[in-house]
This record gives C-alpha cells, sequence and structure tokens, in this order.
C-alpha cells in the first residue's frame, strides 16, 4: 500500500477570466499527504485551498501537474469513480430525500444490498449522533444537524480520504468548536485520510496533524501546527497565523541558526533565531509573538533589552493586553494574569515605564520581503 | 375607518382584494350561473332560449340523440363523445409533446452561463409578443399545400429530378398538434427553467462525489427537483388547450372538431346557446376533473408559482 493517501505534484490551476484572460488559482503545488493524516489546508480566501481541494475531488482537472490518490495518478477520472467524499461547505444536502435516502444515496450508487444499506445507514447516523432522525427532511433540521448528516453521508462510504470543504463555517462558535473536537475524535476512530480546508487558523491548529499555509496560489509552509505557529518561516505566515509584532533592519550577523539585526529605531542589535534564509547586508523582519515578550520594572539583561512606555492596556480576563511604546514603535504584549487580584497597582498602567526582554528563541529572524 | 385600515391585517387584505373580487363577480360568477341556468333550458325555433328545467342538453352531448333514421326516439349518436375524446386526447398528446421539448431546452438555457440565459429566455418569450392569431396564420402559410415547406420540399425534389407531390398537411389533426405545442411551448418552458435554475451547483458536485454517473444523476436530483416546474408548466398548457378553438378553427378546418369549436359553433352558426351552455360546462368539468387528479398526486407546483 501507498503511505501517501493523497499526492500533488507541482499542480497548476488556471481559470478563464470574463475579460479573456487567465487567473492563476494554483501556482505549483506540492504535498503528500500521509494514510490516515488530519491535513489541512489553510489560507485566506482566494488563496487556492479550495481550487486544491475540487481538484482532488475530480470537481476540477489541473492545467499541469497531477494528482495521485492512493498512489494511482487521477488525471481526468470524474468525481463519481474517485475513492473520495467530500463534505460541502453549504452541505448539498438532497431537499427532496429523507435523512435516510440521503445518507444511503451514495451506496445505493454502488449497488449495495438493502439489508447492508440499513445497516451501515444506522452505524454511520449513530456516529454522528442522529439516530432516531433518518425519517426527517433537510429542511426540518437545525444547521448544525444538516451538517452532521452531510458528514454522515460522506463517512458512509468509507472512502479513502474525506474532504472537508469549511464544513464548520456557517455554525455559531459554539458549535463549531465542539465540531471541531467531534471531527477531529471521529477522524482518529474511523482512521481515514481527512484532508480539511479552513481560513479559521485556530480552526487548523486545533484539529490537524500537519498544516499547509497557502496564499496566492502556492503554499508557503507545511508543517505541524507547533512548527508553524513557533517556527514561521516567513513573513506571511508570522502574520497570518496568531499576532506578531514585527521590528525591521540590516541583518548584522548569520550564522549557525542565529543572526543579529540591528534596528535603526531602537539603535541597538537584537539577536535571535534566524528562520529561512538569512544573509548579512540584507534587510530583515524580526517576529516576536506578544505572549513571548518578558516585561520587567528593571533591566534585567544586557542584550535584546529595552525600556519603554506603557501607551495602553486593555484587561481581557484571562490576560491583559498591554501596548508599549519604544522609542515610536508600539509593541503588543499579552501578560498572562496569573495572580488574581483587585489591586490596580497589579496591573500595568498608561505612562509607566517597563522594560521589555526578548529571549533569542522568541525573536524569529526572517527575509524582509 | 383609518384606524382600523393601519391595524387590522384581515381588513387591509380585504380592500386590496375588493377590485378584483368585483371583477370575477361580475365577470366570471354571475356569467357562469347565467350559463348554468341558459344549460337547462332548450332552444324555441326562431333560436331564443326558452327556459325551464331540463337535462336533454347533457344527455345529447353524451351521445342521446332524438334525431334518429330508423324510427325509433332514441339512438346512440357518437359525435359529441367523439369529440369531447378527441380534445381530451389532444391536450394529453399536446402536453407531453411540450414537456419533451421543453425541458432539454430549459436544462440547457439552466445550465448555460449567466450572462447568457437572459438572452435565451428572450428569444423564448419574443413569439409572445405577436398576436396569438397571427402566429397561427404563420404556421398555415407554412402548411398550406403551395406553402413554404412543400415549396421547399418541391425544390428538392427537382434537384434530385425527381416528380414531387405536395403534402396534405394543413388541415389535418397533425396539424392541429404541431400549431398548439408551438403556441404552448413558452408557457411550459419558463416554469421548467425556473425550477431548474434553482437547483444548485453544488448538489450536482455531490450526487458525483456520491457516485452517481450523469444519468443517475439526471434519475435521482435533477428531475425530481425540476418537477415542480413540470407540474407548474402542465397546469398552464392542459387547461388553455383544452378550451381553445382559434389552433383547430384554423390549421384543422372541418377535419379536427374540438370541444371549443363545438361550443363557438352552437352560440355563432347553429343559434343553440342552450347546448353551448351545456357543452361549456361540460368541458369545464373534464378540465377540472383532470387538473383535480393531477394536481392531487402532484401538487400544484406551488414552489414555482411562489417564485
Amino acid at each position: 500500500m501507498n503511505e501517501f493517501a493523497v499526492e500533488l505534484q507541482n499542480v497548476v490551476k488556471e481559470f478563464p477570466t470574463p475579460e479573456g484572460g487567465q487567473v492563476l488559482a494554483v501556482n505549483q503545488v506540492s504535498m503528500q499527504i500521509k494514510n490516515g493524516e488530519f491535513f489541512s489546508m489553510l489560507g485566506s480566501s482566494g488563496c487556492g485551498k479550495t481550487t486544491s481541494l475540487r481538484m482532488i475531488a475530480g470537481f476540477e482537472w489541473p492545467t499541469a501537474g497531477e494528482i495521485f490518490i492512493a498512489g494511482n495518478p487521477q488525471g481526468h477520472t470524474p468525481p463519481f469513480k474517485r475513492p473520495v467524499n467530500t463534505v460541502f461547505q453549504s452541505y448539498a444536502l438532497f431537499q427532496h430525500m429523507t435523512v435516510f435516502q440521503n445518507v444511503s444515496f451514495g451506496l445505493e450508487m454502488d449497488h449495495v444490498d438493502k439489508v447492508q444499506i440499513k445497516d451501515r445507514v444506522g452505524r454511520s447516523l449513530e456516529m454522528v449522533q442522529l439516530a432516531g432522525m433518518d425519517k426527517r427532511f433537510p429542511k426540518q433540521l437545525s444547521g448544525g444537524q444538516q451538517q452532521r448528516v452531510a458528514l454522515a453521508r460522506a463517512i458512509v462510504k468509507t472512502p479513502k480520504v474525506l474532504l472537508l470543504d469549511e464544513p464548520l463555517g456557517a455554525l455559531d462558535l459554539k458549535l463549531r468548536k465542539e465540531m471541531q473536537l467531534e471531527l477531529k475524535a471521529l477522524q482518529q476512530r474511523l482512521g481515514i485520510t481527512f484532508v480539511y480546508v479552513t481560513h479559521d487558523q485556530e480552526e487548523a491548529l486545533t484539529m490537524s496533524d500537519r498544516i499547509a499555509v497557502m496564499s496566492f496560489g502556492k503554499v508557503l509552509q507545511m508543517g505541524t501546527p507547533v512548527e508553524i505557529y513557533e517556527r514561521p518561516n516567513c513573513k506571511f505566515v508570522a502574520d497570518f497565523i496568531g499576532t506578531s509584532n514585527f521590528l525591521h533592519g540590516i541583518v548584522k550577523s548569520a550564522d549557525n541558526g542565529k543572526a543579529s539585526v540591528y534596528v535603526q529605531e531602537l539603535e541597538t542589535e537584537i539577536v535571535g533565531l534566524a528562520s529561512g534564509e538569512v544573509k548579512v547586508g540584507e534587510k530583515a523582519a524580526i517576529s516576536i509573538r506578544p505572549e513571548k515578550i518578558r516585561l520587567s520594572e528593571q533591566s534585567a539583561f544586557n542584550q535584546n533589552c529595552f525600556e519603554g512606555t506603557v501607551s495602553s492596556t486593555t484587561y481581557i480576563g484571562s490576560d491583559t493586553h498591554v501596548y508599549i511604546d519604544v522609542k515610536g514603535i508600539r509593541l503588543k504584549v499579552w501578560e498572562q494574569n496569573k495572580i488574581s487580584s483587585l489591586d490596580p497597582k497589579a496591573y500595568y498602567s498608561v505612562g509607566q515605564k517597563v522594560w521589555l526582554t526578548l529571549f533569542h528563541e522568541n525573536a524569529l529572524i526572517m527575509a524582509d520581503e | 375607518m383609518i384606524k382600523r385600515l393601519r391595524e387590522n391585517k384581515s381588513f387591509q387584505g380585504t380592500i386590496l382584494a375588493t377590485p378584483t373580487l368585483i371583477f370575477m363577480v361580475g365577470l366570471l360568477i354571475i356569467p357562469l350561473i347565467l350559463t348554468l341556468i341558459i344549460s337547462f333550458g332548450s332552444r324555441s325555433a326562431d333560436g331564443n332560449v326558452i327556459y325551464g328545467f331540463s337535462l336533454h342538453n347533457y344527455v345529447r352531448m353524451f351521445g342521446f340523440s332524438t334525431d334518429c333514421q330508423n324510427g325509433k326516439s332514441t339512438c346512440f349518436d357518437p359525435l359529441y363523445t367523439q369529440i369531447m375524446w378527441r380534445s381530451l386526447s389532444l391536450a394529453f398528446n399536446t402536453t407531453f409533446l411540450v414537456i419533451l421539448l421543453a425541458y432539454p431546452l430549459s436544462y440547457f438555457v439552466a445550465r448555460s452561463h449567466p450572462k447568457r440565459r437572459n438572452t435565451f429566455l428572450f428569444m423564448v418569450l419574443v413569439p409572445l409578443w405577436t398576436n396569438f392569431v397571427i402566429r397561427v396564420y404563420a404556421w398555415m402559410m407554412l402548411l398550406r399545400t403551395q406553402g413554404v415547406i412543400n415549396g421547399v420540399l418541391g425544390w428538392l425534389a427537382g434537384l434530385f429530378g425527381l416528380h414531387f407531390l405536395p403534402l396534405e398537411m394543413l388541415y389535418t389533426p397533425g396539424a392541429v398538434l404541431v400549431g398548439m405545442v408551438y403556441e404552448f411551448l413558452p408557457f411550459m418552458i419558463l416554469p421548467i427553467y425556473t425550477s431548474l435554475e434553482k437547483i444548485e451547483n453544488s448538489l450536482y458536485e455531490a450526487a458525483a462525489d456520491l457516485g452517481a454517473n450523469p444519468f443517475r444523476t439526471f434519475l435521482k436530483v435533477t428531475l425530481p427537483l425540476s418537477m415542480p416546474g413540470v407540474v407548474a408548466g402542465t397546469i398552464l398548457v392542459f387547461i388553455p388547450v383544452m378550451g381553445t378553438f382559434i389552433v383547430s378553427d384554423l390549421l384543422g378546418g372541418k377535419q379536427v372538431i374540438l370541444v371549443g369549436n363545438l361550443i363557438q359553433r352552437q352560440f355563432l352558426d347553429a343559434r343553440d346557446p342552450t347546448f353551448g351552455s351545456a357543452a361549456s360546462l361540460i368541458l369545464m368539468v373534464m378540465t377540472l376533473i383532470v387538473t383535480y387528479f393531477y394536481t392531487r398526486k402532484f401538487g400544484f407546483g406551488e414552489e414555482i408559482i411562489a417564485v
């Protein structure tokens, strides 16, 4: 058996525009999605994630490149001959069929016998907690329940790969969080490879084994949630995933994974980890996560340490968001409220002088585009 | 009054419906009652109505004749039952053919690029800008023995050096069928198009994704979801075809007499409004019965009418 459930090799997809030109939706994308993996394609709208998913499903065919499913090149294989099933963003339920008929549709197309269909549909509905709903019509169900029908309909055929196109997009936040955990549990139980498309970074981080961050038809970074968040390989990823402060300067030295950057405004050099290719003398950006800046009342170190003034604070319960002005640069710092207190002095206040310290591993230095 | 108008929703409804109600009562309900009364009467020698209560006009329509040749007082004359049967079967055939022609066209328009759809729909509607009767006359020009179609065929035959006998197409049941299909086609295309256009593309994709080839997708998804359009179109076509007499008059001549022609002749030529009224009511009841059983099975296609 092939190691990869899905493999994209230099896939390109062009669409004609109404003006008669061509627009490049997917540009030389290569991915290898392992068997049993929960793989997410993450990016903002128009980044090519949905087009990539639709090409795996067979709704679109690549302009160039090849897609393999379980090692077999797909070429122009139509969707109804591919061993994958899709959960659509709009659910795409058949309104004229009951829940049972919706879920059994795929099995009927495969000429599975009636007794087996009943059994498998029943189990599938149980798995998505819709047992007993089989005689209802989609219109009689809530959005969350419809979503579950769409899921049951796709998993009942036990496909090699399940494709999910922003399946939770239409649900409210609380239900979405519940479904995220449920989907992940379901995936582990079934052992099916999930390819999940989302623009919600938190969703991707919560569920995925690996994530491909996409932008303008290209994959920028592929890795585990920890890798993507802790070691973004470029400015776009650092900015898109979570929140980052950016400082800009010129690279002074770079070797052995470490680099130092002279930041004009701060009149000092900042030392940090080099991420991606960093060359001496070229422009660089330093990405610093707000929760990874250490605040103190006094200077603690002589390197990566500078003084600033608190310009505003926002108390949000678990954290306090502190905005600090350092020689004209505004940095956000998230301070966890570890000690319960009603005393205003326990929190930073506007106008207060503070020292900021950056540990080397918390300052990621990357090429500035 | 003003306060009541502002607050009472059903009173607002009554006010809004009043003009149409007056119109309907004056021009539909009252004439219908008059028709009913007249149908029970009999015809005087000079063509006037003698009011009374007699069912002989209805009995006559169903074949019981008092005008018998072999000396009997009553006998069976199948003339009018044949006319009723002809009307009914023509309406069924027309509706069936119109569905057969309209469905693929509607499907094509609904699946074409949104920008082009309006152009196609416009082309479907253009013939309706011309008067109904004029369009039937156009068919006469085409179908006549000396008409366009025979002309072209004759010219083609001449090219191959063949002897050509002009086809007798006008004043045949076929000509009436062709004319009916042509006249009522747009009334089937529009509702079917509306129902097809509402089917989201993702449903076709979902069917394919679940293993249905295009043929099975059509049978299991497209066709059931577009049935409301077919039903609405059927009602819009079947009812008028049952009653129309212009198409059969112009394209069928004396060969194809429908209930509509019968009624028209009773009022204008035979001067027997009592029999004409009875025939009108029988036609109405026939249409109602068919429509009743049809809508009980398939509904009114209200999803389409609601659009």
